[in-house]
């Protein structure tokens, strides 16, 4: 008993010097979504800042996934509870912008604390999902990725295929599928992200909408238009092959990704950052190709990014403002941005940091790895590729999530989901609409 | 004959239901208000501004037809539910019940689930059935039996079933159990004694002494099916394939947790609020009059 007592009273006793010690640094909060070898990274990024400087302490969380993430800032917003800086996935960055006074602008957070900042240093087709039609950054990219094609040489060699042969088309693929298949490959064909890869981005790279209103940037009335022959046509191929079983569907999120790195999926469609967990985890050789398209468009157009972005919350101490922003300067280094560019697999999000990795020659003995770049600004965005703007968006991908496995498990026709899809989504739009008028 | 007390002043009445009529409006009253209340505004997320919309609300969601959908798919969930755990409980008791040796260790491995937390109840079976390292699903696979319960709804419903009724099989376990030792043996000895058989006995004297209980039992456990079985169907399909396990209860806390639309989570508690106060009626005056007590 006695021994307790005293471990307790020294435990008193230290968090007291402990709490005296962090109270002369201005100590802030950061929720993430983080976790595995992103959250090691992440965190090696925090301790590197309070190490750097003996002012600030950056103290972050993980609060579960990209939506989990947002849901808790926003409880805690409405209970006045919410950390200085809160992790926003793409599809929830609508819902920040239109709720003014959430937040604390970025080009604002930066100029009240008199901290430099260049948001010209970023990557255009990346700051630009975060900055309003009137050029003014919202948020600080954090983590930006596009999808490509993972592919397992190894299966595709045991399939009696030449790992390097052409992937760049649907078609291609569909007829490496159908080898695997006859040769008994268990998953030829597995997808993360659904709505993402084959919805989303799949308009940008054809050059068609997703959504009128420029895929929502040019206003709230904005409506769902991603039930075109087009598209119909790219469900219906993955409806089939789920049929047939080369496609095997294993959930909604990114849960394929495990199968592709335990080995037992040949082709997978994902982020370009799967690029840290198959690289750590995969016992095969594998390689990174550019996302496939249909032929018939001439050549594809762009993809889009998905990934976060910081959001500064609102209600915060100037002395706070001012560690969020000295924290965020710090992110938006060079070295730091090109060293989670090399790590991750996410895009590197300023040019500077693109021009240091590719100096390094980091490109050359990882190949592949610029893909996901190049594949991202090939081209001059268009009207369709600049990416989305939607509010209610993650509702939104949930009800596609639910049509396609619909179409997956063939209760439904591609043409019957999608149109459904996009009728029940536009409900959610135009009650998106409503609340923020 | 029912007993009657009169007080004569007002005061120690008051005084004596005051704790519970404090309870009922702090936990009961005010939320349910608040409930109502909200339902009737269309807010944005952050709380930062709301409108008033009137009825909106519910005309939203009767006209969304998955909204429609979810109350035939909590019926099934709810009677699955409660039916086979009561089955199970009582099966399980009647047995236990007949335990010369070790009954103090069989009861309490028996009852050993109804410790562990929904949501955690329903990692361990998402476990098991998990299609890439699931042991059930591997062994199902290899029966010929392909197993995906995030595409198939018909197997996705059974998984929440089974992880939903595990736990309340040892809670009904443990109340029919004690039911049973209160039926006094020499009722059913004298009966064995005129000849009756185990079954003839099981139905025409045990379980008409059970009735109370059953009763009792199946109040709780529909309402257990209703409104705590959310952290399940979380942790197990979220909802889907296609809504196939969306309840009515999980469709208020996503709708309000996940998605931030918290007038239309509001109108459907509204709307649950008022299906459960018509059940709740429906059984007391309609099934407990079957209750013998």
């Amino acid at each position: 008993m006695k021994t307790i007592k005293a471990i307790i009273a020294s435990l008193a006793l230290f968090a007291m010097f402990a709490g005296t010690a962090a109270q002369a640094k201005v100590e802030i909060q950061w929720w993430h979504a983080f976790g595995g070898r992103l959250g090691e990274l992440l965190d090696e990024q925090v301790n590197k800042f309070n190490a750097s400087q003996d002012k600030y302490t950056v103290v972050h969380t993980r609060k579960g996934n990209y939506s989990e993430t947002l849901n808790a800032g926003i409880a805690a917003f409405r209970a006045g509870q919410h950390p200085n800086i809160l992790m926003v996935f793409e599809v929830g960055t609508a819902s920040l912008m239109a709720a003014k006074g959430a937040y604390v602008p970025m080009y604002q957070l930066m100029k009240d604390a008199g901290q430099r900042f260049n948001p010209k240093g970023f990557v255009s087709a990346v700051s630009g999902y975060y900055t309003t039609t009137d050029g003014k950054m919202l948020s600080m990219p954090y983590n930006s990725s596009t999808p490509v094609l993972w592919v397992n040489k190894d299966l595709m060699k045991k399939a009696g295929l030449d790992p390097e042969m052409d992937l760049s088309t649907w078609k291609k693929v569909g007829n490496a599928l159908d080898a695997a298949k006859a040769k008994g490959i268990d998953m030829p064909f597995c997808t993360c992200w659904h709505s993402w890869v084959h919805l989303e981005n799949f308009s940008a790279y054809h050059n068609i909408p997703f959504a009128t209103k420029s895929n929502g940037f040019a206003g709230l009335d904005t409506e769902l238009a991603f039930n075109s022959p087009v598209h119909i046509k790219h469900i219906q191929t993955l409806g089939k092959w789920a049929q047939e079983g080369k496609f095997k569907y294993m959930g909604r999120r990114n849960e394929a990704g495990k199968n592709f790195r335990a080995g037992e999926c040949m082709l997978m469609t994902e982020s370009s950052a799967g690029y840290a967990g198959i690289k750590k985890e995969a016992k095969f050789e594998f390689a990174i190709r550019h996302l496939p398209y249909y032929g018939a468009t001439e050549a594809p157009q762009n993809t889009i990014i998905g990934g976060s972005s910081l959001w500064a919350l609102s209600g915060k101490s100037k002395e706070e403002n001012k560690a969020t922003a000295a924290f965020l300067a710090f992110l938006s280094r060079t070295d730091i941005q090109a060293k989670w560019h090399q790590d991750t697999g996410y895009l590197g999000v300023t040019t500077a940091a693109a021009k240091a990795t590719k100096k390094s020659g980091f490109y050359k003995s990882n190949p592949g790895t610029d893909l996901a770049g190049i594949q991202m600004m090939r081209n001059k965005v268009t009207q369709n590729s600049k990416g989305l703007r939607l509010g209610s968006f993650d509702q939104i991908r949930g009800i596609i999530d639910e049509e396609m496995e619909g179409v997956y498990n063939g209760t439904k026709t591609a043409q019957v989901a999608l149109d459904s899809a996009v009728k029940r989504g536009n409900v959610l739009l135009r009650r998106f609409e409503r609340a923020n008028k | 004959m029912e007993k009657r007390v009169f007080f004569k002043g007002w005061w120690l009445p008051a005084l004596l239901v005051a704790p519970q009529l404090l309870i009922s409006f702090v936990f009961f009253f005010y939320p349910s208000g608040q409930a109502i209340w909200n339902s009737l505004f269309l807010p944005d997320p952050f709380g930062l501004k709301t409108e008033f919309v009137g009825l909106d609300n519910f005309r939203f969601l009767l006209s969304d037809p998955y909204y429609l959908a979810s109350f035939k798919t909590t019926v099934i969930f709810s009677t699955a539910v409660s039916v086979s755990s009561m089955a199970l409980g009582l099966y399980l008791a009647a047995l236990a019940d007949r335990l010369i040796k070790g009954a103090g260790v069989y009861q309490t491995l028996l009852i050993w689930p109804y410790a562990i937390a929904p949501a955690i109840a329903g990692v361990l079976w998402l476990f098991m059935f998990n299609g890439n390292i699931g042991l059930a699903s591997y062994y199902l696979k290899a029966l010929g039996y392909e197993w995906n319960h995030t595409l198939k709804g018909d197997q996705a419903m059974f998984l929440v079933i089974l992880a939903s009724s595990w736990g309340r099989i040892s809670y009904n376990f443990l109340f029919f159990l004690a039911g049973l030792q209160a039926i006094p043996k020499s009722i059913i000895e004298a009966a064995a004694i005129d000849g009756a058989s185990f079954w003839k006995r099981f139905g025409t004297i045990v379980i008409p002494l059970l009735s109370p209980i059953t009763f009792f039992l199946l109040v709780v456990n529909i309402v257990y099916a209703f409104f705590d079985t959310f952290g399940v169907i979380h942790t197990i399909t979220s909802g889907g394939p296609e809504q196939s396990t969306t309840i009515l209860v999980y469709k208020v806390f996503s709708d309000g947790f996940v998605s931030q639309d918290l007038g239309s989570s509001a109108a459907q508690s509204v709307i649950l609020l008022v299906l459960v106060g018509i059940l709740t009626v429906i059984q007391f005056k309609y099934i407990e009059r079957k209750v013998h007590y």
